[in-house]
C-alpha cells in the first residue's frame, strides 16, 4: 500500500488495515493543519513531495520501527497537495498486543518522518505565503 | 573532455525559483553534487548567496555532496524538509 495519498484521509480504514486479532490497542495520530504558524494566520497549505524517494524513506522508517517494537503493526499516510485548516495532512496506525508499544512507536514514526522524509509545506494566508523552513538558510 | 548528462528535479522553493520541475543538465565527466549546485548558484539569483548545499538526493536516496555523478543520473536538492 502506498504511503501518500492526494485524497482525504480514512483513518478508519487505515486502523483496519493493521489490527489484528492479537492487538489489545492501537495508538491513531492525526496530523493536522491549523489555523496558526509562528504568529501569522494560515488558511491552506500546500504540500509538494519527491515522491518515489519518500515512498522509500517512510517504508524504511516503518521497517526500522517495526523492527524496534517487533510486536508493533504500523501504518503510515500522509498526503498531499492543497490542504485547508482542519485537515489531517498524516494519519499513523501504531497496534500492538499491549498499549506501551504502541504509543511508543507511533511518536518515534511521527518523529523520524518529520526529520528525513522529502516533503515540503508551503502556508498560504492574508500576509501571503511562503515554504516553510526556508529563512535564510539551506 | 567528454560530457554526460544528469536529470536535474526541483521541489518546494527551488520548483518556484527555477520555474520548472525538472531539466537536463550536461556536465563533464567526474563533475559532483556539489558541482551541480554551483551551477544552481549561477544559474538562479536568489540562490547565489547559498555558499552550502541543501540536503542532496541522488538517484532518489541522499547522497553527500562530494558524490561523483554518472551519465543518466538523478539529482535533487532537498531544502529543509517539512513533513507531517
Amino acid at each position: 500500500m502506498p504511503y501518500l495519498t492526494d485524497d482525504p484521509i480514512d483513518s478508519d480504514a487505515l486502523v483496519r488495515s493493521v489490527l489484528r486479532n492479537s492487538d489489545g490497542a492501537y495508538v491513531l495520530f492525526e496530523g493536522v493543519v491549523r489555523n496558526h504558524h509562528e504568529g501569522k494566520r494560515v488558511e491552506s497549505i500546500f504540500y509538494d513531495c519527491y515522491r518515489p524517494m519518500a515512498e522509500k524513506e517512510i517504508g524504511a522508517i516503518v521497517r526500522e520501527v517495526e523492527s524496534q517494537f517487533p510486536d508493533v503493526a504500523l501504518a503510515v499516510l500522509h498526503r498531499l497537495g492543497q490542504l485547508v485548516v482542519g485537515d489531517a495532512s498524516i494519519a499513523i496506525v501504531a497496534s500492538s498486543p499491549h498499549r506501551a508499544e504502541s504509543f511508543s512507536a507511533c511518536r518515534m514514526t511521527i518523529d523520524r518522518i518529520k526529520e528525513t522524509v522529502p516533503i515540503w509545506k508551503k502556508e498560504r494566508g492574508p500576509d501571503g505565503e511562503e515554504w516553510v523552513g526556508w529563512q535564510g538558510k539551506c | 573532455m567528454r560530457t554526460m548528462k544528469v536529470r536535474l528535479l526541483f521541489f518546494a522553493v527551488l520548483r518556484d525559483i527555477a520555474g520548472t520541475g525538472a531539466r537536463e543538465l550536461a556536465l563533464a565527466d567526474g563533475a559532483t553534487a556539489r558541482d551541480v549546485w554551483q551551477w544552481m548558484r549561477e544559474s538562479y539569483a536568489p540562490l547565489a548567496d547559498y555558499a552550502q548545499p541543501p540536503l542532496i538526493a541522488v538517484n532518489e536516496a541522499y547522497a553527500a555532496p562530494e558524490t561523483v555523478l554518472r551519465d543518466g543520473d538523478e539529482v535533487a536538492f532537498i531544502p529543509p524538509v517539512a513533513g507531517g
